[in-house]
């Protein structure tokens, strides 16, 4: 029923929450960007999340590049990425992202590259879960918005 | 009298925000206008002195002109840092008189002294939240 499956995509999606804050995956600052969206702001979240997809993927493509050159050694330059990438990631409560940029930039002030590939690897991988996660997310509140439009029908005269 | 108990000025606070971030600039500018301010953004300090009407040879009433109220930049950016802008607005003989206030991510005592020793009227920590900002707009309209 068009009632029950609102309910149960709610439920879907704060157990997703819920999961993601428990996982340390998202932290408060997530909840921040939440309450940001309102009636004037309707999808404030998703554009925000998409912009940090777009810069996120530029960066990590700048970072593998930059480390997969065996002459690379501007460890500066490589600090400045890793900082944005950090800055980003704390704007929009991506926590476990964050702690990696952390340790990241603590590789690069010891120009450690095996230490920088390595966080890197991390890096890529975190911020998959992330985008998969927030993915799904998206999809539910999608699903839920049209449930809800369906449920609360706007009455034309 | 609304809500939130800070809209009731005749004219919206006009903010110039300036991050090198594309999504602290999203972010921050959305928080400012959630609470009834006009905002303008910049992404480096060059931007935003260009905007201000600074940095020519005499200071232009630009500034003036656009009435912006409060300035509000990042500390680390690029070429011209947030403190190097702060340093600028308060030699001017245009804008000094407009508050600057200073974001960064890293909470670093000297740093922020030496921000307020130049003149900053607050320091924001980053991630900002939304208390930050009412906090520092309260303070702005209770010294009206």
């Amino acid at each position: 029923m068009l009632g029950l499956g609102l309910d149960q995509l709610t439920s879907d999606m704060n157990q997703l929450l819920a999961l993601l804050f428990h996982q340390g995956v998202l932290d408060e600052q997530f909840l921040q960007l939440q309450q940001l969206q309102d009636e004037v702001s309707p999808n404030f979240v998703s554009e925000v999340i998409t912009i940090f997809f777009r810069e996120s993927e530029k960066l990590l493509k700048i970072l593998r590049e930059q480390l997969m050159d065996k002459e690379f050694s501007d460890y500066k330059k490589m600090g400045i990425h890793v900082n944005q990438f950090m800055g980003s990631s704390s704007s929009i409560g991506a926590q476990r992202v964050k702690t990696v940029c952390v340790a990241f930039r603590s590789a690069v002030e010891h120009s450690n590259r095996l230490g920088c590939l390595r966080a890197l690897e991390l890096l890529e991988h975190e911020y998959c879960y992330l985008k998969n996660k927030l993915h799904e997310l998206f999809q539910i509140e999608q699903q839920r918005v049209l449930a809800a439009g369906i449920r609360y029908p706007v009455v034309h005269h | 009298m609304d809500s939130n108990g800070l809209s009731c000025i005749e004219r919206k606070l006009h903010v110039l925000a300036v991050d090198d971030s594309i999504i602290d600039r999203t972010i921050i500018a959305r928080l400012l206008k959630k609470y009834d301010c006009k905002v303008t953004t910049a992404e480096n300090a060059m931007r935003a002195m260009e905007y201000l009407g600074l940095g020519h040879e005499q200071d232009t009433s630009e500034g003036k002109d656009l009435k912006i109220g409060m300035i509000i930049t990042d500390y680390s950016m690029p070429g011209m840092t947030g403190y190097d802008l702060l340093k600028k607005i308060k030699e001017s003989s245009t804008m000094s008189e407009i508050p600057v206030v200073i974001m960064s991510s890293e909470n670093i005592p000297t740093r922020i002294n030496k921000c307020l020793k130049e003149g900053a009227q607050d320091f924001m920590l980053k991630p900002i939240q939304q208390s930050d900002v009412k906090k520092l707009l309260s303070n702005e309209y209770s010294s009206y």
